[in-house]
């Protein structure tokens, strides 16, 4: 087997493999390099210099502002509330969707009758499109003719205001996005349990270990990594939310909806200030880098 | 069994489906709006089940807006992605897992950086680019920033090294080119993980939302998703939700259909990004 393997080597010399691999590698890489470079990284240098220059995307003209642009931006009062917008709804729906998806995912992590027929209805929302949710529950959320505020008017409870209040919109969004995505986390955390021994436990059961103590003991310790990979990347995630804001709010009532990407995009293609969003979405680079750096921080600790 | 058992079985079966319910409801709720008619659906004594069921929403939708023309600009969108990214990312990820290459391990990195980099970030740079090369409201816009995925090299990469070498040196020993290896021996050994970065990229693009909105003005050439938003605009005035729930379940019940069958691997492709951390 050695000398076959070998005999390549001897017939040509490595010099010429070396060669034929580079060769091959170029052609390979080549297309990826290239839609990289125009489509990601020249827009982020393009990006980078659009921030520091004053350009309303119609004008020829397009002047050097240095760091107006950002030191206008922290004096509007908007991209501040927009922000805490962002953080509220991503404190919000972070640490109960991953709550909710450990609850599912414990739920399916066992033998059950019917097992694919529930996780494929606890999965039907992830694969569906942000936009179609968001028509759909906000017809839910309709104040008059929605089903929920239908069946608590039956119950004799008067309506919710879930999307016209300013104090309800942005929890309304909160728990329509936890509903939506709660299944994706389900199976990622399935997978971190799967891979859980079944010896543990059964060594735990013969030491007389009750449930919690199994959880607490066991489960837990195993599923920390995929937990905060969970956490994580859904924050890095829910930081970005604009689909279900423009379909459902529109970022109102009072701007309570209007998260820091909707504000972007309204900056960018509704008033065209290409330099002053060029800078909120460097803004926005610059916190979901600090996010990224602190998960493979976290990530390479674990490991 | 005990009745202890039996009664733990019974609680945690109706927990299951009271979660299943959950989770249904809402698309059941769709599909009984959509087939009423808009009297049925503004009355405050709503009936929950449409009496009698209402189907002329359904074709009322499809003449409304140009529905027909979304689903082939979703098609032709998405199937382009989804095959240029299968081809560019199994091409990169041979290279990364395969060949010898001067600074793989560096170049791989950077794709590991881009990999972090959202689309919102680059989004306004991205506009002023198309409209220079004059492509909006073309599917060279809508396909051309997203040929490349750089997860997608990242998972056929983990996938390639495990396929062992003595494979690919059999095939070396009888003058095979390191391009004919990839085509004819680490492909075709690479189906399911091919089709589960075909699949991730596929219900990815097919449910994007922001650049199709971005660069079209045309109806045209407005995706699924772009059309049914500005539908929905439309409806805010004149409150035709019945109509709007008609043209959401044609919009999303075909592609769940197709992503159900195909659910297999859109779950193991979410489940080895965990594992992958």
């Amino acid at each position: 087997m050695k000398r076959i393997k070998n005999q390549p080597s001897q017939r040509v010399p490595l010099s010429a493999l070396k060669r034929e691999d580079i060769h091959t590698g170029l052609i390979c890489l080549l297309p990826s390099l290239i839609l990289i470079g125009v489509f990601t990284l020249y827009p982020i240098a393009h990006s980078l210099f659009l921030s520091f220059h004053k350009w309303s995307i119609l004008s020829p003209e397009k002047p050097f502002v240095g760091f107006d642009n950002y030191i206008k931006m922290f004096r509007t009062g908007e991209f501040w509330l927009t922000l805490k917008n962002t953080a509220l709804y991503t404190l919000g729906v972070v640490p109960v969707g991953a709550a909710a998806s450990l609850a599912l995912a414990l739920l399916l992590n066992r033998k059950l009758f019917c097992s694919g027929f529930f996780r494929t209805t606890y999965f039907l929302p992830v694969i569906t499109s942000t936009i179609a949710i968001s028509i759909v529950w906000l017809w839910l959320y309709d104040d008059n003719n929605g089903l929920f505020n239908i069946v608590l008017r039956r119950f004799g409870i008067s309506g919710i205001p879930w999307l016209v209040s300013s104090k309800y919109a942005l929890v309304s969004i909160m728990l329509m996005t936890i509903w939506k995505n709660a299944g994706y986390h389900m199976i990622i955390l399935l997978a971190g349990l799967q891979s859980i021994p079944d010896t543990y436990y059964e060594a735990a059961d013969m030491d007389g270990a009750n449930a919690w103590q199994k959880f607490r003991y066991i489960t837990w310790p195993h599923i920390i990594p995929a937990m905060l990979f969970v956490l994580i990347t859904n924050t890095i995630f829910t930081f970005q939310a604009f689909g279900q804001i423009y379909t459902m709010t529109g970022g109102g009532p009072a701007k309570s909806t209007s998260v820091i990407v909707y504000y972007l995009y309204q900056r960018a293609f509704e008033a065209r200030e290409m330099g002053y969003a060029s800078a909120v979405s460097w803004v926005i680079f610059i916190i979901l880098f600090i996010l990224t750096a602190l998960q493979l921080k976290i990530a390479k600790r674990n490991n | 069994m005990k009745p202890a058992k039996i009664a733990k079985k019974t609680v945690l079966y109706c927990v299951l489906l009271i979660l299943a319910f959950i989770f249904l409801f809402p698309f059941l709720w769709m599909i009984l709006s959509a087939l009423k008619t808009d009297q049925q659906i503004f009355s405050y004594s709503a009936k929950f089940l449409p009496d009698p069921a209402n189907w002329k929403n359904f074709i009322e939708a499809w003449q409304y807006i140009p529905l027909g023309q979304y689903y082939l600009n979703s098609i032709i969108v998405s199937g382009i992605i989804t095959i240029s990214q299968v081809i560019t990312s199994a091409m990169a990820a041979y290279v990364f897992a395969k060949l010898y290459f001067p600074y793989k391990n560096a170049i791989f990195l950077m794709f590991l950086g881009i990999m972090m980099i959202p689309t919102q970030v680059t989004i306004i740079p991205l506009f002023i680019l198309i409209r220079k090369l004059n492509l909006i409201d073309t599917y060279a816009a809508l396909i051309l920033p997203f040929m490349a995925y750089p997860y997608g090299a990242f998972l056929l990469r983990q996938f390639f090294m495990t396929i062992p070498v003595d494979l690919e040196d059999a095939a070396r020993i009888d003058g095979c080119s390191r391009f004919w290896i990839l085509t004819k021996i680490i492909m075709p050994l690479s189906k399911p993980a091919i089709m589960t970065l075909a699949m991730l990229s596929f219900m990815w693009s097919w449910n994007s939302f922001l650049w199709p909105l971005v660069v079209t003005n045309n109806m045209k050439r407005y995706t699924l998703q772009v059309g049914l938003a500005m539908l929905r605009s439309e409806v805010s005035m004149s409150g035709n939700w019945s109509l709007l729930m008609a043209a959401t379940v044609i919009t999303i019940v075909p592609v769940l259909i197709f992503l159900l069958l195909t659910q297999k691997y859109i779950i193991k492709g979410i489940s080895l990004t965990g594992l992958k951390s």
